[in-house]
């Protein structure tokens, strides 16, 4: 159980973990329980502290039947001692969540798989094969002289990026910054503009960048090139693409593999990170892979350290075993090799666990809504509302505490697994 | 409850102990005087043909923090073929050059290491690397916090800012990050890289600040001498690998003007130019610096031949060795204009002759130091090696027949041109014991580690006295952390999570106006964010203790 710290009535420096920038400059009011933004809040932050407030009153399920915490953790134990091979799944938690996922896991022989990992590998496998030249926020704000946004308009899943990274006046060498925003795909939806930003949209089709990529790098390197065109845009427009990151003083190229849902598109960021390596020749010039929403870059983190390895390792044989493939959860639910699984959803009510016929043992938030109601239900806190906890921020570089900003009775996802780990060990 | 390690042959160099034969007394994890005749004696082990030292202490070693992870991330390969086994007490991770934080423990504990210090620990990223050494079971830890290619650090060398202002910041900054000391890493070269600058020379001016990497080294070795801090400024110097960086090593040295200096993987920054392939040992030089200069420290940062990866905050000489990449894939960051990173795997051949010098040029470097008190066994995990080859290092130190054979394996030119096998030195269990235990304590200002004096913690490495020096030092018979046996027979018994020892020195809180000035306007994090809290420190090392060790002034 969380502590009861006593909670001023106004918060400043709040640290957000609604998405993977974890802006911590939040002015937040909490007058009377009720957790309300005062400024620094995007639309996401102010959706999900406002959603944190109409919450409350669900309390452990068992089979849908109220319970307590104890026996709720004590009939999760007993399902997981009789698991073969359980899955940990979800894991949108924060540092302290991942650490006790981690000891469940190898504790039970389990399987470690974050909810975002589909999307999360298209960057682990390209860091595996060839590695990457990449930037963090402070230098974007301070250095860029030239975005390239790859694929999507980061705002709608980083909604402060541009304000907080490319829009400041100032930087560290000088007044009235301008940066050049480029963005290879649909750009900002019809309508919406960025504040301060006025970019170029080259419309190219997303899924043939990798493509477009290989054209910039053969026009870099000075290759003759036959192609006249690449994902649908004449050769001219990549050729003055190419001039313009030539003679950027810290261009960076931006992505947000979750903007990339197609095959193979591991290849696409592979590309995409070999071209800024070679620009890196002569130049300056960065990567700035763009993610760690729901926790993702936090498990990541943290499973990596322990073990060497990040999401979809097994502990099954007693070694930590990682596979792409084979230890997906969808995968191991839908190929019957899973027979228990345990779904940890802190941060978002909407991210419910699969349809699975298997039992499951949901960690979630107190909202969360059903198809088939799970073995046990044990509704957690929300970090950085609930109670206090640590997210890494999109860069892998710098985790920021969360502070807690409401009375709460809710458990951590941390506090919920130990007890869960107390049971098994009783039994 | 008190224990008698009654007869060992011990080891205790701090005392002036050298393999006397000692009955010694731990009560209550620390080590006791002798008890009076009628006391009750819990425990006895009869150590006798055993050597007993404390326990050692890696003073220079990439255990955690974002750039281990970066290299964990980019190499299954080498996890996969190195797995560790979950067992009752011990959680499953992996071994060899990026190893899990959990094997991390077990392993050096498994050595009879018993404290390691992390030498680079960026400001922004210091969260996570005390998040990892709490998670590094079994020793002892600390950090050194990285300053020197910072922006706030240059801006106010260029303002002319007053080093008592300077003295603050540095202060505010081991107080923030918890850490025991000061790191300087291509001292200005790392800003200078993001303005796309890819050398860096002594004193050479700054592309945008100005200073000289001259300058920033004396500023900050005056920052860390003024306010006490029982640790030397902790140098990687400018021209890292580069051929001919001899005269930097040798400027860098002198550029501390007296005051005490330490020069880390020192083997790494000790090359010439001399020869066909303009490429050669210098050891003999910077040797015979530091042995005329009472100064300076320095750790040797040892090559040995295999697979393993290179993990630097040094982002300009990553780059530059970024070529070399084997298996071919690296990673290089800019880092919050705070630092930078680069991480490049790399495998050690006997048969290159550039590996095959390097090999010598450290070895050169242990035999021709004459004062075992200021050179550190280090291959600078994992940079030079992982810190597991350890035991074959000290072989090749104590044993010269053994060192010889080696040698004739090399690259023949690289034989050619090294004269370590003119060098007759074999090094001591006694001078062994002052480089693993006894000096590095010293260097830290640890007051009760590395020695076996009443009061002394009781981390106690018991040996079996094996003429193969190499098989004594891998499997130690019993190692005691604090007063309890964790290890028996190169094997982990018991799990313990050590302590963390930290240094906290005064400062004048009105930088804290100025940091968060700069934090609100520059950066993408708030000042107050940058410092850890107690709690903190507390939950990340699984309660384990926090000990501030007092500056001198
Ligand atoms: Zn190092």
């Amino acid at each position: 159980m969380p502590a009861s710290p006593v909670i001023p009535e106004a918060v400043s420096n709040v640290a957000c973990p609604f998405c993977g920038l974890v802006c911590d400059d939040l002015e937040v009011s909490t007058a009377a329980g009720r957790v309300t933004v005062q400024a620094n809040g995007c639309a996401l932050a102010l959706a999900a502290f406002e959603r944190g407030n109409s919450d409350g009153g669900t309390g452990p399920r068992i089979d849908g039947v109220p319970a307590s915490l104890a026996d709720a953790a004590a009939t999760a134990a007993r399902l997981l001692l009789g698991s073969r091979l359980p899955v940990i799944g979800g894991l949108a938690t924060d540092v302290e969540g991942a650490r006790a996922a981690g000891r469940l896991a190898d504790r039970l022989g389990g399987v470690l798989d974050h909810m975002n990992s589909a999307t999360f590998l298209r960057n682990t496998m390209v860091l595996q094969d060839s590695g990457w030249i990449a930037t963090t926020l402070s230098e974007v704000r301070n250095r860029a002289d030239l975005l390239i946004v790859a694929g999507g308009d980061v705002v709608s899943r980083f909604p402060r990026f541009f304000e907080r990274c490319i829009a400041n006046g100032d930087t560290l060498f000088g007044e009235g910054r301008t940066c050049d925003v480029i963005f290879l795909g649909p750009g900002v939806p019809a309508g919406s503009t960025i504040p301060g930003i006025v970019p170029t949209v080259i419309p190219c089709d997303v899924t043939q960048l990798a493509a477009a990529f290989g054209l910039l790098r053969a026009l870099l390197a000075g290759r003759p090139v036959q192609a006249e065109s690449a994902a649908g845009m004449p050769l001219a427009t990549w050729r003055s693409l190419v001039e313009r990151m030539k003679v950027a003083r810290y261009g960076v190229m931006a992505w947000a593999a979750g903007d990339f849902p197609f095959p193979h598109a591991e290849l696409t960021v592979q590309s995409l990170c070999e071209l800024v390596k070679e620009l890196n020749l002569e130049g300056r010039f960065s990567g700035l892979p763009l993610g760690g929403s729901d926790g993702d870059i936090t498990a990541d983190a943290v499973h990596l350290w322990q073990t060497g390895f990040g999401s979809r390792t097994s502990f099954g044989q007693g070694i930590p075993e990682n596979d792409a493939y084979h230890h997906s959860t969808a995968r191991l639910l839908a190929r019957g090799e899973a027979d228990v699984l345990v779904w940890i959803s802190s941060l978002n009510e909407a991210r419910t666990p699969p349809p699975t016929s298997i039992p499951t043992i949901v960690l979630g938030c107190t909202g969360m809504a059903f198809e088939r109601e799970p073995a046990v239900f044990i509704p957690v806190g929300t970090p950085g509302l609930d109670h206090a906890g640590h997210l890494f921020r999109t860069d892998r570089v710098v985790a920021l505490p969360l502070q807690q900003l409401r009375p709460s009775t809710l458990p951590s996802v941390a506090d919920v697994l130990a007890a869960i780990h107390a049971a098994l060990e009783e039994s | 409850m008190l224990l008698k390690l009654k007869g060992g042959r011990v080891y205790d160099p701090a005392n002036g102990v050298d393999g006397e034969i000692r009955d010694l007394y731990v009560r209550d994890g620390q080590i006791a005087s002798t008890p009076a005749p009628d006391e009750r004696i819990d425990r006895e082990y009869d150590l006798g043909g055993r050597v007993v030292m404390a326990g050692a202490i890696d003073m220079h070693t990439h255990i955690g923090g974002g750039k281990m992870n970066i290299a964990r991330a980019m190499l299954p390969e080498d996890h996969r073929a190195d797995p560790v086994a979950r067992t009752a007490i011990t959680r499953a991770s992996c071994g060899h050059a990026a190893p899990g934080t959990f094997a991390t423990g077990y392993r050096y504990a498994e050595m009879g290491y018993t404290a390691c210090f992390e030498p680079a620990i960026l400001p922004v990223n210091a969260r996570q690397a005390h998040l990892e050494m709490g998670d590094t079971p079994m020793v002892d830890k600390g950090g050194y916090v990285m300053l020197g290619s910072d922006d706030f650090l240059l801006r106010l060398m260029a303002a002319g800012e007053d080093q008592k202002l300077i003295n603050d910041y540095v202060a505010w900054t081991l107080q923030a990050t918890h850490c025991i000391g000061i790191k300087v890493v291509n001292p200005g070269g790392i800003s200078a890289f993001k303005f796309n600058q890819r050398t860096m020379q002594l004193d050479e001016a700054h592309p945008f600040y100005g200073v000289t990497p001259r300058d920033i080294l004396r500023v900050l070795s005056r920052a860390v001498h003024e306010l006490g801090v029982p640790h030397p400024l902790h140098v990687h110097s400018s021209n890292l690998g580069v051929p001919g960086n001899v005269d930097t090593t040798l400027g860098t040295i002198r550029a501390s003007e007296g005051l005490p200096i330490h020069l880390t993987h020192i083997q790494f920054h000790s090359y010439g130019t001399e020869g066909d392939r303009k490429f050669s040992s210098a050891a003999a030089r910077v040797a015979e610096a530091v042995n005329s200069t009472p100064n300076a420290s320095c750790d040797v940062g040892q090559v040995l031949f295999g697979q393993t990866v290179t993990a630097s905050a040094d982002s300009m000489s990553q780059q530059r060795n970024s070529g070399f990449a084997n298996p071919p894939k690296y990673v290089v960051m800019d880092i919050e204009c705070d630092a930078g990173c680069g991480v490049v795997p790399f495998k050690y051949r006997d048969r290159n002759f550039v590996n095959a010098l390097q090999w010598a040029v450290g070895l050169e470097i242990f035999l021709l130091v004459n004062d075992p008190w200021r050179v550190f066994l280090t291959t600078d995990h994992p940079n030079g090696a992982p810190f597991t080859t350890y035991p074959h290092l000290i072989r090749l130190l104590m044993d010269r027949t053994f060192r010889n054979e080696r040698l004739g394996l090399i690259h023949p030119d690289a034989q050619a041109l090294t004269t370590v096998g003119s060098i007759d030195r074999e090094y001591s269990l006694y001078e062994i014991a002052i480089l693993t235990r006894a000096a590095p304590a010293k260097l830290l200002g640890l007051a009760d580690l590395g020695h076996l004096a009443p009061g002394a913690r009781a981390d106690i490495t018991v040996y079996r006295n094996d003429p193969d020096r190499e098989r004594m030092f891998s499997a130690p018979e019993y190692v005691f952390k604090d007063g309890d046996v964790v290890v028996r027979d190169g094997k982990v018994v018991k799990v313990t999570w050590g302590r963390y020892h930290r240094v906290q020195p005064e400062y004048d809180h009105g930088i804290e106006r100025r940091l968060k000035d700069h934090f609100d306007r520059y950066q993408t994090m708030r000042a107050d964010h940058m410092r850890i809290t107690p709690d903190e420190m507390h939950a990340f090392g699984h309660g384990a203790d926090v000990v501030t060790h007092p500056c001198r002034r």
